[in-house]
């Protein structure tokens, strides 16, 4: 029985090893380039607005007084400086724990309501969720990823989301470092990139929300935190948590500096 | 490492902010559009052959076509395809055919090209699996074409 | 949320070019929804791109053009202010249209 535990796993761990190569420089530039800068994401920004000045819920509010951190109703450069803490709710937030607090509060509306579908399905057009991402992230265009870290509680979240990064677990004893602590490597074509560098978390960090090529709407950061955790076979990872939080918290601050350029468009 | 493309922010700075829904019929000039048809059958047809078949022949491969895909793909979901013709070579093109081989139904799309519209077409079109993909243009009832490999790769987990 | 396109024509010496986005599912009718059901088939089938009312380029298209599809043209006889619109209609014959000013 032990055997066949240390046998399979050393089975998962070589065809791993196999997986991630070297990545092939410029490999999909010409793709991209060809792919020009006609992102359908300006579709979803729209759709956005419109939610954001929608009434909804059982008070019938919209969310136009919502507070992303900059006071209420600000909207430019108010992602750049997520996650953040919040007084009125005693923790540190990302943008959809924060959407949601909004929600909840300004709109009345429940958990339930807002956790039913967050994200878009296979052939679903997009969701609340997604387009509010889009709208708000582009008016930080050009803004600078500038997380606080001056409280104890934004500093534990980054703590935590280094501890997670690096944590491994589940049936492939994966973590987040596990594909994503080395640079200039691969998995298939795709380049893997090394998240706990500045250079890596920035290019990443910077570019989501992004318009999916391959599912045709917008993903948010948290849906990025969950594909890879699903990726690595753990527990579905809930919207807003605080492990999403903490996993955002820690790409986002060793991005600092850079200059947000999202929605962006993805493969 | 960065995957993003372009921020949507600049291409939307790019665009007029327009987004009107009005009725389409208003605008269609119906006469010049009285002649035209859906090629029904070409577009429902199987395999290349009967694609070819369907649109009158077998094409001549032709160097006036200049038929640009990527070699290789990052998703098979939108690849692009640009068609552009070399006047000195081919004087004037009617139509423009943009087929991909191996796709359920290899014509993915039509151009009507009226006089004073440059033979150029750009779009994205979805591929299957790594095939050829075809720019087929009708000059006069004639068929010419260009062939381009793409190469379509699976995804990793998403950049 | 279908329906709207997005239109930019810029002279370029001799010619307008004309980039338009159209949001539209393009779903081909052979995939499945994640419940396993099948999603039917929904794309446009028809293009017209106009100026000044005169049609300067017309497309049949299949379900295998991409979703939110991107349409590229150029043609002769335009000028700065000139409209340009761009109209489609798909396999459920619901339609979408844009217009912008050449630039």
């Amino acid at each position: 029985m032990g055997m066949t535990i240390i046998k399979s796993f050393t089975f998962t761990m070589s065809v791993l090893t196999a997986m991630i190569v070297q990545a092939q420089e410029g490999i999909f530039d010409e793709y991209r380039e060809m792919m020009g800068d006609d992102n359908p994401a300006v579709f979803v920004i729209d759709e956005g607005e419109e939610y954001w000045f929608a009434p909804a819920g059982p008070k019938q509010a919209t969310l136009a007084e919502c507070d992303l951190g900059l006071g209420p109703g600000v909207l430019e450069g108010a992602y750049a400086y997520l996650p953040r803490y919040f007084e009125d709710a005693g923790r540190v937030m990302d943008l959809e724990a924060r959407l949601e607090f909004c929600m909840v509060e300004l709109q009345g509306r429940s958990r339930e309501d807002i956790h039913a579908k967050p994200y878009s399905l296979r052939g679903d057009q997009g969701t609340e969720m997604e387009a509010l991402a889009a709208f708000i992230v582009d008016q930080s265009s050009a803004v600078a990823v500038s997380p606080s870290q001056d409280r104890p509680e934004e500093r534990a979240m980054y703590a935590l989301g280094e501890e997670l990064f690096y944590y491994r677990a589940g049936p492939h004893d994966f973590s987040c470092a596990t594909c994503h602590e080395q640079a200039g490597m691969r998995i298939r074509l795709q380049d893997l990139a090394n998240l706990d560098s500045h250079e890596g978390a920035a290019g990443a960090y910077t570019s989501w929300p992004a318009y999916r090529i391959s599912e045709g709407v917008v993903r948010t950061m948290g849906w990025r935190m969950r594909d890879c955790l699903r990726q690595q076979r753990l527990p579905e990872l809930v919207m807003g948590s605080p492990a999403s939080v903490a996993l955002q918290t820690y790409l986002a601050v060793n991005a600092a500096g850079a200059e947000l350029a999202a929605p962006g468009l993805k493969r | 490492m960065n995957h993003s493309i372009q921020s949507a922010g600049m291409a939307r700075r790019n665009f007029l902010r327009l987004g009107a829904f009005v009725a389409a019929t208003a605008m269609l000039p119906a006469k010049l559009l009285a002649a035209m048809v859906r090629p029904a059958d070409a577009f429902t047809a199987t395999g290349l052959d009967s694609t070819f078949a369907q649109i009158g022949g077998i094409p001549e491969l032709h160097d006036g076509i200049i038929f640009s895909t990527p070699d290789i793909a990052e998703n098979g979901a939108v690849v692009p395809v640009k068609v552009e013709i070399d006047g000195n070579k081919l004087p004037k093109v009617d139509k423009i055919y943009v087929m991909v081989e191996k796709n359920p139904n290899p014509l993915s799309a039509m151009f009507n090209v009226p006089a004073g519209t440059k033979p150029y077409v750009e779009t994205r079109v979805k591929v299957a699996q790594t095939c050829n993909l075809y720019a087929v243009v009708d000059v006069d009832g004639k068929l010419y074409m260009a062939a381009k490999e793409t190469k379509v790769t699976l995804g990793g987990c998403g950049g | 949320m279908a329906g709207k396109i997005r239109i930019r024509a810029q002279q370029q010496g001799d010619y307008t070019e004309v980039k338009a986005l159209m949001r539209h599912p393009m779903e081909t009718g052979l995939r499945k929804d994640q419940a396993g059901e099948p999603i039917p088939a929904h794309f446009i089938e028809e293009v017209t791109v106009t100026h000044k009312g005169n049609v300067v380029m017309h497309a049949y298209w299949g379900a295998a053009v991409s979703a939110n599809p991107f349409l590229g043209i150029q043609f002769e006889g335009g000028a700065p202010g000139d409209e340009v619109a761009v109209v489609w209609t798909d396999n459920k014959g619901e339609t979408g249209e844009g217009t912008t000013k050449i630039r």
